[in-house]
């Protein structure tokens, strides 16, 4: 197909590059330097989209990120699918594939637009919250219904096959956005010397100038564009970054800038490419150079494809070659509207009429037009728009001076195009993202960015400047202002000359009016993404909806994926004539990040799937991996669960791994759990403030256990910590608090007792810790070292430093298991070449390597807490049953001690730590079962406590469980009825938690 | 977020790295077994949370593990000086009267 | 009040819709109240409703300094759930709940409370154990909450990633299915709408510079508008500001009010018809009628009044989804935005009276207060009758922050309620 809307010459395409495209199954050829939407326009392409509520017909109507409805999907595979992307951001290129994305069976013939057509009347703003709900039960029948039909484009059903990077940068001045201004002020800043970024979003840089027929210096714009990004290619502290938007300006001149790096060139980014990249700035100074879009004109039908703002139509003839019609008309409110008519009669078609609204102008366009021989009407407007899927035919008609009342008869017109300009709002965006609200200028028309305590410059179209000559000089004036700012001496900058056009003074005008009131009209678009008209914004005035808030979320105006960008103003200004108000008294309106869309990908980065999060090993991973153990998170480690050999089941692998333990020797990787090594000399009084116990009397090379609780007296962390030395300790800690405990001993001595001299130090991954454990473990133990490691000489709860497999050592003789226990600490880069010593060792004893769930059934048979497990951060000491590790005789009210003596701390019927024996031993009590006493109950059943553990014990052959009971420790032997999911009640016996060897014999071998 | 200056470091580093601990100057009762039930309940969970200036405490965790106090506008997020523990801020808010100062070590 | 239907809308079509009635009044305060709420957001809008329908309590006034619903009412993620771990709280938000089912018809306005379900999914051993342990109590509490394993959740949920590939596989979830979500803006409005009908004056765009206190009695407020309003009792529903009332009346809460941020996507055909939670990847989406994956995640850990936080939240929680999703890769992030909430060191609200007498604060529900929107405002209007609290708010009272019976629901609450 020919591209029959495309000039022979001009533009910033390369003809004698032609790509061809897909749209909605059928291909097209555009030009290296197209859009996908001026390719559209290029081939006469009309209807782009099905509009949200009505399904009406839409067509292109800007040429920039505000464009509300070229919304396509993109995608030539399933894992490739993009959606919602703007046809008119997206370049062109070689095999893109595209389609629209509502209306059945195609968006040419939906047949959704009768249901618009005839429903369409009952559907004004919130209809929604009117109806659908009756019967109640049908809602989930609407809903879904509504769901189907809304939504624009899909999500791939295939994972993401490209990477995204995040990159961060660190500038002086930040210049958002490579129009004339931009340009300027990163230029001046850059011959200042200054680290410079600027970025834009489009493909090149150059901005508005771009889209105009502008001479600078007697030249094309192109050719001075040209000169000044060479000259900033030079600086090696400047930083260029074309396809860039920024998208957020966070507190503290924090800026985020999405880079599009191969979304230009294909589907799928090159090998080793990424696809786009975050950029995150931290700015000295920032420029706001974001120019300003234009606001088109409000009037009935004003949504039929043709219908354009003008700035478009001049952008896609001067920039793109392509006139998107053949017969114009231009509505205008001021004297740039002209502009477009001028183009189009320059690219050799027909301008049908400039329409302005207001008496006359003077200005120096409106006289080219005149000296081009262009039919100007003026004191007039377009009331209305014929045509369906393309703009046929306008009715002009006389307005009053205010541009409220049609005053006169109807003049007809046959156009297949309407540009209409109601002036141009500042792209404030970003000004607002820290919280600043803009102001209302009645001189420019328009929001212009409001006070911040940023360290933020504007210059250009943001300042409401429009003219190019203005916006250098602004560019300039920005520049020379960071420079001054960051402590730089100011430099030279000649700006190019520009020819300075008259102007007459802009009509404020934003809703044309109709022969009929607005609520009998028909349709004027204000937003055309959520298909809010006039019409909708003046029923919510009516209805009491009066904040222009209220205004927006009840009509859904701004809630598009281009947020409003070419509508909010307009809307604002119906409400304000709605409720007779001025557009100030009626608010403002503030913009949010993102200024457009980014993709998810891209805000991860590197921070998917492997790189969630970082994995942390112990130096015997790969051992572990080896023998085919499966692994449990506990925080970021990976820790040996169980090892399963053969076709065991779970269970099997367990039983074997328990009575391994107890019956001969086993072997643990603790090296998870936390290690902080504590010194100074009061590194013991210290201990003893953190944790609930006495340590004054701890000898050096003896070890003990540790509770450590809140100042709410609450547990939060336990451990076994050893005195290496008179002012040397190691403390250990639960595998997934080691961070938590480390940030509370620092918080504690740092900012309420500086006083005390101690040093905290984390070496948790300094030392690999292997735990072996049974009655044969000293035996193991004796064939690897030469020290002396005998009852007599080796203690329970001594360390002691030992040489272990010609490594020295930390031999610590705790027990978790209550068997005979050393746990080996080496360095860790001796882990794994120990680990293999003790297997090589152990192997005469069957030893048998044990993950974290056997780790917790034996200590269960020992009635031996799991802080995390069996307890959550309401239970003390007390609830614990542990008064033991609690010395309420020391001289310092430890932290935890006043918090669990508050009233509700020392009621008797708190729930308390116990064990459970199900009367049926084959039982194991689901972990988590709640309990009750009366298991007749009617439901809400008054709770008495949960199971916190339960295991089958293959040592005790039976289950054995804890969990807390409502005043358990003064009910030994009472009953407790667990009611289960599958309706069973298990019934449980209290006893003490302590189910194998109460004595603690086996530990003191 | 936050550009925040450890007095520590003497460098300004992204917030990332850092923690914040809540209110500043919140001194633990010299006598906690002497306190009532209602006063250590103060002192555990009740707190000013102004709008407007807040002395909090915040710690350099990823860097230098270091505590150090902040004056800050909560509005406006604007982080108006950093200062040693152990040290009084300068910048206070006059409309609330100077308890704050009194504060002891922390 | 103006019956809502569809045979109204069809009716109101024929006169172009010029017919409609204002939702509600813009009345000029009077010189005195029985009853004074300070806040127009859900919660405020809410108490004022019951006060009114329930208590007879018609001389009512609610006082909002910029419009109804703008705050936490309008910024939040929409969720509501009932499946909470203690007995107090349980019992609290399942009278919310049941609130909720009937509630649209109950205000004639369509909240589009949507009871699609609401997963909590489990990544480790210790989630799991959190999860049975919260099934099992609620099943025996009342409210439905069951465990699915992951295969089954798979079924249930075929975009997200079930697979043992990711970082932390899902390992099953818990999932109430009475759960799900409804219109944030109209259950605002509604209850205002329902409100204003049964005569209780909104007043909005008027500040509250003070409290007038007598003797230790609140006697009135004083706004900026129109000066000192009398009551004879004040209840404060203003979520994120209520340390600053509570600095006028010359008290502190056990509260700090912090930044929640949220995103939404732009719309997308359906891709999620329920609503998924991970506490240990930390984030939760569900996808709006409209078609936005609306997501959430927790709160910056500093006080804020910004309505905005950091942007590393904003990072973490995108990565959380598409952890959890991974076909949102691709998917575009379209808004951004942040409210303030006001969090309790036990993750529970306070519905209490105050050391001011006829002084009552309704605040500290954190991250949840939108599923709370109608208990809170039930229970809330029984306090402001009566003088006292309703046997289910009881529990939560301010006292419990010195005697220590917290209601400690970080678990259930975990990256959000």
């Amino acid at each position: 197909m020919t591209q029959q809307n495309r000039l022979v010459s001009g533009g910033r395409i390369d003809r004698s590059e032609t790509l061809t495209f897909t749209y909605n199954g059928k291909k097209y050829q555009g030009h290296k330097g197209d859009t996908l939407a001026s390719a559209m326009l290029a081939n006469g392409i009309d209807v782009v989209a099905r509009s949200f509520k009505y399904s009406r017909p839409r067509g292109i109507i800007a040429s920039g990120a505000e464009e509300p409805n070229a919304v396509l999907q993109l995608g030539a595979t399933e894992a490739t699918q993009v959606p919602n992307v703007r046809a008119t951001q997206q370049e062109l290129f070689d095999g893109l594939v595209s389609a629209s994305t509502n209306g059945w069976p195609s968006v040419d013939t939906d047949v959704m637009s009768l249901v618009g057509k005839v429903g369409g009347k009952m559907m004004p703003p919130g209809f929604y919250y009117k109806t659908f709900m009756f019967p109640e039960s049908l809602w989930d029948t609407y809903e879904s219904m509504i769901r189907k039909a809304a939504g624009i484009g899909r999500a791939p059903k295939e994972h993401d096959p490209d990477t995204y990077d995040a990159i961060n940068q660190h500038c002086d001045v930040m210049v958002v956005g490579a129009g004339p201004a931009g340009l300027v002020a990163a230029l001046t800043a850059a011959r200042g010397g200054a680290r410079v970024i600027i970025a834009d979003e489009q493909n090149e840089f150059g901005g508005s100038l771009l889209d105009s027929s502008e001479q600078l210096d007697g030249k094309p714009a192109s050719e001075w564009i040209r000169s000044i990004v060479e000259e900033l290619s030079t600086f090696d502290d400047v930083l260029l970054l074309p396809r860039s938007t920024v998208n957020g300006y966070h507190d503290h001149n924090f800026l985020t800038i999405h880079e599009r790096c191969s979304d230009h060139l294909a589907d799928i980014a090159p090998v080793n490419s990424v696809r786009q990249r975050m950029h995150r700035v931290r700015a000295k100074w920032v420029v706001l150079a974001t120019g300003a879009h234009e606001r088109p004109l409000v009037y009935a039908n004003n949504d039929v494809p043709g219908c354009m703002i003008s700035g478009a139509v001049s952008a896609y003839i001067n920039r793109y070659g392509v006139v998107p019609g053949n017969e114009l008309v231009v509505m205008t409110t001021n004297d740039y509207g002209y502009q477009a008519a001028i183009d189009w009669a320059n690219a050799g078609r027909t301008v049908a009429a400039i329409v302005d609204t207001r008496t006359e102008s003077k200005g120096d366009r409106a006289e080219t037009a005149r000296q081009l021989g262009l039919n100007i009407i003026t004191g007039s407007a377009v009331i209305d728009v014929q045509g369906s899927k393309r703009v046929t035919g306008v009715s002009i008609a006389p307005l009053d001076e205010s541009g409220t009342k049609v005053t006169g008869s109807i003049t007809k017109l046959k156009v297949d195009t309407v540009a209409t300009s109601g002036g141009w709002s500042p792209v404030v965006h970003l000004s607002c993202h820290t919280g600043s609200r803009p102001v209302w200028d009645d001189s420019v028309v328009g929001f212009l960015p409001g006070p911040t305590i940023q360290k933020q410059l504007t210059a250009g179209g943001i300042n409401g400047q429009y003219e190019t000559s203005v916006a250098l000089q602004e560019g300039l004036d920005a520049g020379l202002q960071a420079l001054t700012n960051i402590g730089l001496e100011a430099v030279e900058l000649v700006l190019p000359r520009v020819e300075q056009l008259t102007m007459t003074a802009p009509m404020i005008l934003f809703h044309i009016p109709h022969i009929k009131p607005t609520s009998q009209a028909p349709k004027q678009f204000v937003d055309y993404q959520t298909d809010v008209t006039a019409a909708g914004i003046e029923i919510a005035c009516r209805e009491g909806f009066e904040a222009i808030e209220h205004v927006k979320r009840y009509t859904a105006m701004g809630f598009g994926t281009d947020q409003g960008k070419l509508g909010n103003i307009n809307g604002m200004a119906v409400a304000a004539k709605a409720l007779n108000k001025t557009i100030p008294e009626t608010g403002t309106t503030v913009f949010r990040p993102n200024y457009t869309p980014i993709a998810f990908g891209a805000i991860t980065g590197r921070h998917c799937g492997g790189l969630f999060e970082p994995e942390r090993y112990t130096a015997m991973h790969k051992w572990h991996v080896e023998q085919g153990a499966l692994f449990e998170d506990v925080g970021q480690w990976k820790r040996p669960w169980y090892y399963p050999k053969g076709n065991e089941t779970m269970q099997d692998t367990l039983n074997r791994e328990c009575l391994a333990v107890r019956d001969s020797v086993g072997i643990l990787d603790a090296s998870t759990l936390g290690k902080i090594d504590i010194q100074g000399k009061d590194a013991r009084e210290f201990l003893g403030r953190v944790y609930t116990n006495a340590w004054a009397k701890l000898g050096v090379g003896k070890c003990r256990y540790g509770l450590m609780a809140g100042e709410d007296g609450m547990i939060f962390d336990d451990g076994v910590t050893a005195c290496l030395a008179e002012n040397h300790f190691l403390m250990t800690t639960t595998t997934g608090g080691a961070a938590h405990v480390l940030e509370w001993l620092e918080i504690y001595h740092q900012t309420e007792w500086p006083e005390l001299e101690v040093y905290f130090t984390s070496v948790t991954d300094h030392w690999s810790t292997m735990t072996i454990s049974g009655p044969n473990s000293r035996k193991l133990l004796e064939k690897l070292t030469d020290y002396d490691v005998s009852k007599e000489n080796f203690a329970f709860m001594d360390w002691k430093a030992a040489t272990v497999a010609g490594v020295p050592a930390r031999v610590f003789r705790i027990s978790f298991t209550g068997e005979l226990s050393f746990e080996i600490n080496v360095q860790a880069n001796y882990g794994m070449q120990v680990w293999n010593a003790v297997i090589e060792a152990g192997k005469e004893f069957n030893i048998t390597p044990y993950g974290t769930e056997t780790m917790h059934v034996l200590r269960a048979e020992k009635g031996f807490i799991i802080v995390g497990q069996d307890t959550d951060g309401s239970v003390h000491a007390y609830d614990l049953g542990m008064p033991w590790a609690v010395s309420m005789q020391k001289p310092f009210s430890f932290i935890g001690k006043r918090g669990m003596q508050r009233e509700d701390c020392v009621r008797p019927d708190r729930k308390q730590l116990v064990g459970l024996k199900t009367i049926d031993p084959n039982v194991v009590l689901p972990e988590g079962s709640q309990g009750v006493f009366d298991p007749k109950a009617p439901i809400p059943m008054p709770l008495v406590g949960h199971i916190t553990s339960s295991y089958w014990s293959a040592n005790l052959n039976r289950s054995i469980a804890m969990g807390f009971v409502k005043g358990g420790l003064d009910k030994m032997g009472e009953k407790v009825f667990y009611p289960l999911a599958d309706g069973r009640v298990i019934e449980a016996e209290i006893c003490s938690p302590v189910f194998l060897d109460p004595k603690g014999e086996r530990q003191h071998v | 977020m936050l550009h925040i200056y450890c007095p520590h470091c003497a460098e300004y580093r992204e917030e990332e790295e850092f923690h914040a601990a809540g209110q500043a100057h919140i001194v633990r009762p010299l006598d906690p077994d002497a306190c009532t039930d209602k006063e250590w309940g103060e002192y555990l969970f009740f707190r000013k949370n102004p709008r407007g200036l807040h002395h909090e405490l915040w710690v350099h965790s990823a860097g230098c593990r270091k505590f150090f106090n902040m004056t800050r506008d909560t509005q406006t997020y604007e982080i108006k000086e950093i200062y040693k523990i152990g040290e009084k801020p300068s910048v206070v808010d006059s409309s609330v009267p100077q308890e704050i100062a009194s504060g002891a070590a922390s | 009040m103006q019956h809502y239907s569809g045979f109204g809308l069809l009716k109101h079509s024929l006169s172009h819709h010029e017919n409609w009635q204002r939702v509600w009044r813009n009345p000029t305060p009077k010189k005195k109240y029985d009853v004074i709420i300070i806040g127009g957001g859900g919660h405020g809008l809410a108490t004022a409703y019951y006060l009114a329908k329930e208590h007879g309590i018609t001389n009512v006034a609610v006082i909002e300094k910029g419009h109804l619903g703008g705050g936490n009412a309008c910024r939040n993620t929409t969720i509501v759930r009932s499946n909470y771990l203690w007995d107090e709280s349980a019992a609290l938000y399942e009278h919310s709940m049941q609130l909720w089912e009937g509630l649209a018809q109950e205000l004639n306005y369509n909240v589009m409370f949507s009871q699609r379900g609401v997963y909590h999914t489990c990544h480790t051993l210790q989630d799991m154990r959190a999860n049975e342990r919260l099934v099992a109590a609620n099943r025996l509490q009342g409210i439905d909450n069951e465990m699915v394993d992951a295969e089954q959740l798979q079924k249930e949920i075929p975009t997200l990633d079930c697979s043992k590939n990711s970082r932390y596989p899902i390992l099953g979830a818990s999932v109430q299915r009475r759960a799900g979500n409804a219109r944030h803006d109209a259950v605002a409005w509604g209850y205002a709408r329902a409100a204003d009908a049964l005569g209780v004056d909104l007043i909005q765009s008027c500040e509250v510079v003070d409290l007038e206190v007598n003797d230790g009695k609140v006697t009135g407020v004083k706004t900026k508008q129109y000066g000192v309003i009398k009551a004879d009792r004040v209840g404060c529903a203003v979520a994120g500001n209520s340390g600053v009332l509570a600095k006028m009346a010359g008290f502190e809460l056990p509260v700090e009010s912090h930044p929640l941020q949220a995103l939404v996507s732009e719309p997308i055909k359906p891709f999620l018809d329920t609503v998924v939670m991970s506490n240990h990847v930390h984030g939760y989406m569900s996808q709006s009628d409209k078609g936005d994956l609306v997501i959430g995640a927790g709160i910056d850990g500093w006080v804020g009044y910004g309505q905005r936080g950091s942007y590393g939240i904003i990072e973490h929680t995108i990565q959380a989804i598409v952890e959890l999703f991974p076909c949102t890769s691709r998917v575009r992030m379209n808004r951004q935005w942040g409210g303030i909430v006001d969090a309790c060191p036990d993750a529970s609200p306070i519905i209490s009276e105050t050391p001011v007498k006829n002084l009552f604060f309704n605040c500290g529900w954190g991250t949840g207060g939108f599923k709370g929107t109608p208990g809170s405002g039930h229970l809330f209007a029984h306090t402001l009758a009566n003088g006292k609290a309703h046997p289910i708010a009881e529990p939560f009272s301010i006292k419990r922050f010195h005697d220590g019976a917290l209601i400690d629901e970080h678990g259930a609450a975990g990256v959000a309620h």
